[in-house]
């Protein structure tokens, strides 16, 4: 991160009638907002199964936003219902793996909302940059090293061949 | 020495339940050690790590390693086993995806070794002391003990792994059948777990006793309430695992009236048991508010024990992440 | 046909669009493409002023010949506007229509950022992503589902009538609900309409009644729209009709049920003359209703109130068309497209603009009350009189009530400007009165309306700029005594007036209605910000809906005049002609479907399909999707425990690698 601010990175899953369509409007109204996020879209937020939120924060998302059509009015009647009862337990459950509440947000906004998407993205923008990076590849990386030094360590003994392998382990206790 | 091919078995972090699998083979073991050679088995007989290194690379056939990697020794077994063997497999729920041990992950290392060495009322340690890796005892002997791990990993995150097995433990029939494909060389592409590849609900009895729509209204915990023996678990609010874990254990445990806890893991087109599960429960959640959906999950005051028994390990998220020692965080699990 | 599924023999062309300097601007695009052509597979990358253009789409074509490609990435504008427009020019190149993914870098990117950098990194991540979503996409076929030519038109103003008109004139069923007795709308209430100053009446009336005497077209009036399930070319809609307690069919027109009436004297207020004159339970709500039936109101019939009314109605109808016990019938439709033409409702200003005197100061006036006034077929038969029947001296006509405020509504209304210089010119007509125009802007664009509001200056007619502070019957001087007095700022000449008048005429703003809301959610539609419906591009399918196969027509998309509002109901009726033409509709391929060997038949999926899609097969024991029904959400796919339902296009793998991607910085 070096000593430029720390830019946060948003994965958005956005379903396409109401919130990709709110995006879209954004865009043609001009709004401004901040570039930290990548909207992926889905057909209806029903489709966001959790495993996609987990595995965004896994590959490095510091924040995940879902964004459906408001309770009501989902263009397949009821997907943004399961959505939320999924968010519902998925928050919990993330809580307790350490993942602060703010890093991910379900927001309804319908495709008139684009100025809505503006204040979210802008609003979760600041509330995740204010949490600190989340990097989790660099800590699983980090988590990994007393692993990679066993094997390097193996891998250095077996060049060295049988004979010389105890010599080793004593120089490096 | 026979030509016979060699076969070893080893335990990690095990609760010896997967070694007690291998003795059920009952008399089928005397069929299998008729055709193999077992070369190592700490277990039950007496072959040292010594033996195993003075073996060629690559001379046994397979090694069959339970339990999770918690400890340096672990890994360094499984590294020497892994040089030593054409295959490795992974031999239980713990090799597979760090089974119960795993569970430890939602805590980091010195809040473990605090708790155990420190705080737990039946330990007497005033001085506080904990294991310590170097040791020089009084007759200038260096003793070295093997190293707790920040985290218990899964076999296949420590070292390179070509099939598993898995269960808690696995079923004799499941190894029998594992043991011939590797013997007759009919063995499928390397990484296939070798059980049916459908969610449990296939082979259940209770298959038909589930409505079409269940529309949970509150979730009970087994001890909560007496089961019915007949019926669907999660028909009775009853959160049962069986969707979303492999069949291949002959349903034991609904057959002993308990749901599925999710140990023979996730089907191959799963990347997480627990997000898959969370994600099909919750689905059918009745109320459409978020009090009513919050106070129906309160009946699942712990998800990550609920849906990551077994499989904490794998979970794409591998744990609390914020329970490790380094300085990276000071925040650490207080659940 | 180039389809390689393999990963080895994938062979992807990237195109990045400037849209003229619309990306280009904040995106460096040259850059873009150069890391794109670095990417895995890709074999061309290149950048493009106008991808969308006819060069842009051959230029696709070309590479897909010489280079062999079998996957196509556009980076350009949201592919809710091109993404069609690609995948034609995909399919003209020889290859499956679905080998393609478009990443969004105007809408999402260029048009919202400020940071050249930032949002140049940002495309490059979008097209990663989609250069290995690509990558995983099948060949798909579109379905095709055949269209039922029938149409739902609902509400019976001058949009729906006119759009009903056009499309039972092409020879196709019409049914037209109309949530009122009588087709007409606000039109109906009209004298004159500007800027002609043709008769409304003379216009619509002969419509109307064409309406009525239509083959092609089933008239409902009294009705709404219960609910709608369905899908375009194949919608089934409810219509809940109400009782009117007349037999419809068998009711000439007479009249001489409500003559015959117990009430000898109209009583009630009512609504066709916004209240200015008294009606009886039995009525008619104005002369040249469609359909001419009366009708009764039961909230003031003495029988449903008492139960012990002679009922001289019964006994003077011949042919026994009077029922009392009509009850309210639902009849179901099955129609392939629908135009909504809901209409609007005029601002209210009792409440929320409590300043300006409404109900409260005797002779301050709603314009719609105005045009029910200077209406020959009005409560005085065209005389515009104050409360006690005398002629105003001076009239003063108040612009943006309810408009072009931020306390009321923030949109410009469009028709007051000019309704109020009709009026203005009709009131001075009849009565020679003063009459002042206060206005904040005069807006005049329309055909022939600057030339009208020229004659207006010429008539005499006083225009003010200046927003009305208020209207109040405190005199300060003697000619003020027994008068309202209008307080401005003259902001032309630049000091406070008082003028003092004897009538007040609020022309208030159009509104969506206030169960826009509802009627919304039956026909799963969206509003925009200010609760009007919303088109699918306000330039581009400015009378189609997100929803495929439902139009909009008038004012329930925007306050609009009588000719926009007829020209959009025009339009609105090609739209569905054109649809129903067609005789069958593409569908997008995305449904899910179960691989059936993976399926364990745990039932997770059957209760979340909100159109009963999938089902149980018994023998099997394993669940099973009529992809005929599935309309492609992926609820059951995200919920499937065990991973074993696809869902087409957004196949688990192609969100994996989207995901991955769009987080692997190089």
């Amino acid at each position: 991160m070096s000593d430029r601010e720390f830019e946060p990175r948003i994965v958005a899953f956005f379903c396409s009638w109401c919130t990709y369509t709110a995006a879209d409007l954004a865009g043609v109204s001009r709004m401004k907002y901040a570039s930290n996020i990548r909207i992926i879209r889905l057909m209806c937020s029903g489709r966001v199964d959790p495993q996609f939120i987990m595995d965004a924060f896994a590959r490095g998302a510091d924040g995940v936003l879902i964004g459906g059509c408001h309770p009501g009015d989902c263009h397949y009647i009821s997907g943004n219902y399961k959505c939320l009862r999924r968010f519902h337990l998925l928050k919990r459950m993330l809580s307790d793996l350490g993942i602060e509440e703010n890093r991910l947000r379900l927001e309804w906004i319908s495709a008139a909302e684009g100025d809505k998407v503006k204040r979210v993205v802008n609003e979760m923008v600041q509330q995740v940059r204010a949490l600190g990076p989340l990097d989790l590849p660099g800590r699983f990386g980090e988590w990994d090293k007393e692993v990679r030094e066993l094997d390097a360590r193996i891998q250095q003994e077996h060049d060295a061949g049988p004979c010389e392998a105890h010599a080793v382990k004593e120089s490096q206790a | 020495m026979t030509d016979k091919p060699k076969v070893a078995f080893y335990w990690c972090a095990s609760c010896g339940g997967c070694e007690e699998s291998v003795v059920d083979l009952a008399e089928a073991i005397l069929e299998v050690v008729q055709l193999v050679d077992i070369v190592f088995w700490p277990v039950a007989i007496d072959t040292k790590k010594a033996d195993v290194e003075r073996m060629a690379d690559g001379s046994i056939a397979v090694s069959l390693i339970n339990g999770a990697v918690r400890t340096s020794e672990q890994e360094e077994m499984a590294q020497l086993l892994r040089r030593k063997s054409q295959l490795v497999v992974a031999y239980g729920s713990c090799a597979q995806m760090g089974g119960i041990p795993a569970l430890a992950n939602q805590y980091s290392r010195e809040r473990i070794l605090r708790t155990v060495y420190e705080e737990v009322p039946t330990v007497d340690n005033p001085n506080k002391v904990r294991p310590q890796p170097d040791y020089v005892d009084d007759a200038q002997i260096c003793v070295h003990l093997p190293e707790f791990r920040q985290r218990v990993r899964s076999l296949d995150q420590v070292v390179d792994v070509d099939y598993t097995l898995p269960g808690c433990p696995p079923t004799p029939k499941l190894l029998a059948e594992a043991l011939h494909a590797i013997l007759d060389g009919n063995l499928p592409p390397k990484g296939t777990v070798l059980a049916p590849d459908t969610a449990l609900c296939d082979a259940c009895p209770r298959k038909d006793s589930k409505p079409e729509d269940v529309g949970y209204t509150e979730f009970k915990r087994p001890h909560w309430t007496i089961l019915d023996p007949e019926k669907c678990f999660l028909a009775q609010g009853v959160v049962c695992m069986g969707p979303a874990t492999r069949s291949g254990c002959d349903a034991q445990c609904i057959r002993g009236n308990m749901p599925c806890t999710g140990c023979f893991g996730p089907t191959s087109r799963v990347h997480d048991q627990g997000a898959k599960i969370v994600s099909s429960i919750c689905s059918s959640i009745a109320a459409e508010d978020s009090d009513g959906i919050e106070s129906t999950l309160s009946g699942i005051p712990d998800p990550v024990g609920t849906f990551y028994r077994y499989g904490l390990s794998k979970c794409l998220l591998r744990g609390r992440v914020d329970a490790v020692d380094a300085a990276r965080s000071s925040q650490e699990g207080t659940r | 046909m180039n389809g390689g599924n393999g990963d080895g023999d994938l062979r992807i062309g990237v195109y990045v669009c400037h849209c003229g300097i619309n990306i280009a601007s904040m995106v460096d695009v040259e850059k873009v493409a150069e890391r794109a052509a670095a990417m895995p597979h890709v074999v061309v990358a290149r950048d493009y002023k106008y991808m969308c253009s006819d060069p842009g789409q051959q230029m696709i074509a070309q590479d897909v010949r010489n280079h062999r490609l079998n996957r196509i990435v556009v980076a350009a504008c949201s592919p809710l506007l091109h993404e069609k427009t690609f995948r034609g020019a995909v399919e003209r190149a020889g290859l499956n229509p679905f080998f393609f993914h478009m990443a969004n870098i105007r809408e999402h990117d260029a048009w919202v950022h400020e940071n050249r950098d930032e949002a140049t990194t940002k495309a490059i991540d979008l097209i990663r992503a989609a250069v290995r979503r690509v990558g995983h996409h099948k060949a798909l076929e579109r379905r095709t589902v055949s269209i039922n030519p029938n149409v739902l038109v609902v509400g019976g103003g001058i949009a729906g009538i006119h759009a009903a008109l056009k499309i039972a004139d092409a020879g196709r069923r019409v049914y037209l609900v109309e949530r009122e007795l009588s087709i007409g709308g606000h039109m109906a209430k009209f004298d004159k309409t500007f800027p002609t100053l043709d008769c409304a009446a003379c216009i619509l009336t002969p419509k109307m009644s064409q309406v009525k005497d239509h083959p092609n077209i089933t008239l409902w009036t009294y009705s709404e729209v219960a609910g709608v399930e369905g899908f375009v070319g194949n919608f089934k809609a409810k219509i809940r009709r109400k009782p009117r307690y007349i037999d419809e069919e068998t009711c000439v027109g007479c009249l001489e049920c409500i003559e015959a009436c117990i009430f000898k004297e109209g009583k009630f207020p009512d609504e066709y003359n916004e209240g200015l004159s008294k009606r009886k339970p039995m009525y008619i709500p104005f002369p040249q209703a469609v359909p001419q039936v009366t009708a009764i109101d039961p909230e003031t019939c003495l029988h449903f109130k008492t139960g012990k009314c002679k009922q001289p109605c019964v006994s003077v109808c011949d042919r026994k068309a009077i029922d009392f016990d009509q009850k309210e019938r639902i009849e179901e439709i099955e129609v392939g497209a629908i135009v909504i033409g809901t209409g609007f409702q005029t601002f209210n200003p009792t409440d929320r603009l409590p300043q300006y005197g409404y109900k409260i100061l005797d002779n301050v006036y709603t314009a719609l009350e105005v045009e029910r006034l200077v209406n020959s077929s009005g409560p005085t038969g065209g005389e515009v009189v104050l409360r006690d029947g005398s002629r105003p001296r001076a009239v003063g006509i108040l612009h943006c009530i309810g408009s072009r405020d931020t306390k009321t509504n923030i949109w410009c209304s469009r028709v007051c400007c000019m309704y109020s210089l009709k009026l203005a010119h009709l009131v001075h007509e009849r009565t020679k009165a003063e009459v002042y125009n206060f206005y904040i802007d005069m807006r005049a664009p329309g055909k022939g309306y600057e030339e009208f509001y020229n004659r207006l200056l010429e008539e005499g007619v006083h225009f003010i700029r200046g927003k009305v502070g208020g209207v109040t019957d405190w005199a300060m001087v003697p000619e003020e005594e027994g008068r309202l007095v209008i307080r401005v700022e003259d902001t032309l000449g630049g000091f406070v007036r008082r003028v003092p008048v004897d009538m007040v005429v609020l022309s208030t703003g159009l509104e969506p209605r206030a169960d826009a809301d509802d009627v919304r959610r039956t026909f799963n539609i969206s509003c925009s910000t200010e609760g009007f419906f919303l088109e699918r591009h306000p330039k581009l399918a400015p009378v189609e809906t997100a929803s495929d196969g439902i139009y909009l027509a008038g004012c329930c998309q925007a306050p609009k005049d009588i000719p926009d509002t007829v020209a959009q109901a025009g339009a609105a009726a090609a739209e569905a002609l054109a649809l129903i033409d067609r005789g069958e509709v593409e569908l997008e391929p995305n449904t899910a479907y179960i691989d059936a060997d993976e399926c364990s038949g745990c039932k997770s999926c059957l209760s979340l399909c909100p159109y009963n899609a999938i089902s149980f097969i018994e023998e099997k024991k394993k669940a099973e999707i009529n992809e005929a029904l599935c309309k492609g959400c992926g609820t059951c796919v995200a919920a499937c425990p065990s991973g074993s339902i696809i869902q087409n296009l957004f196949e688990d793998d192609e969100i994996f690698s989207e995901i991955a991607e769009v987080l692997s910085d190089v």
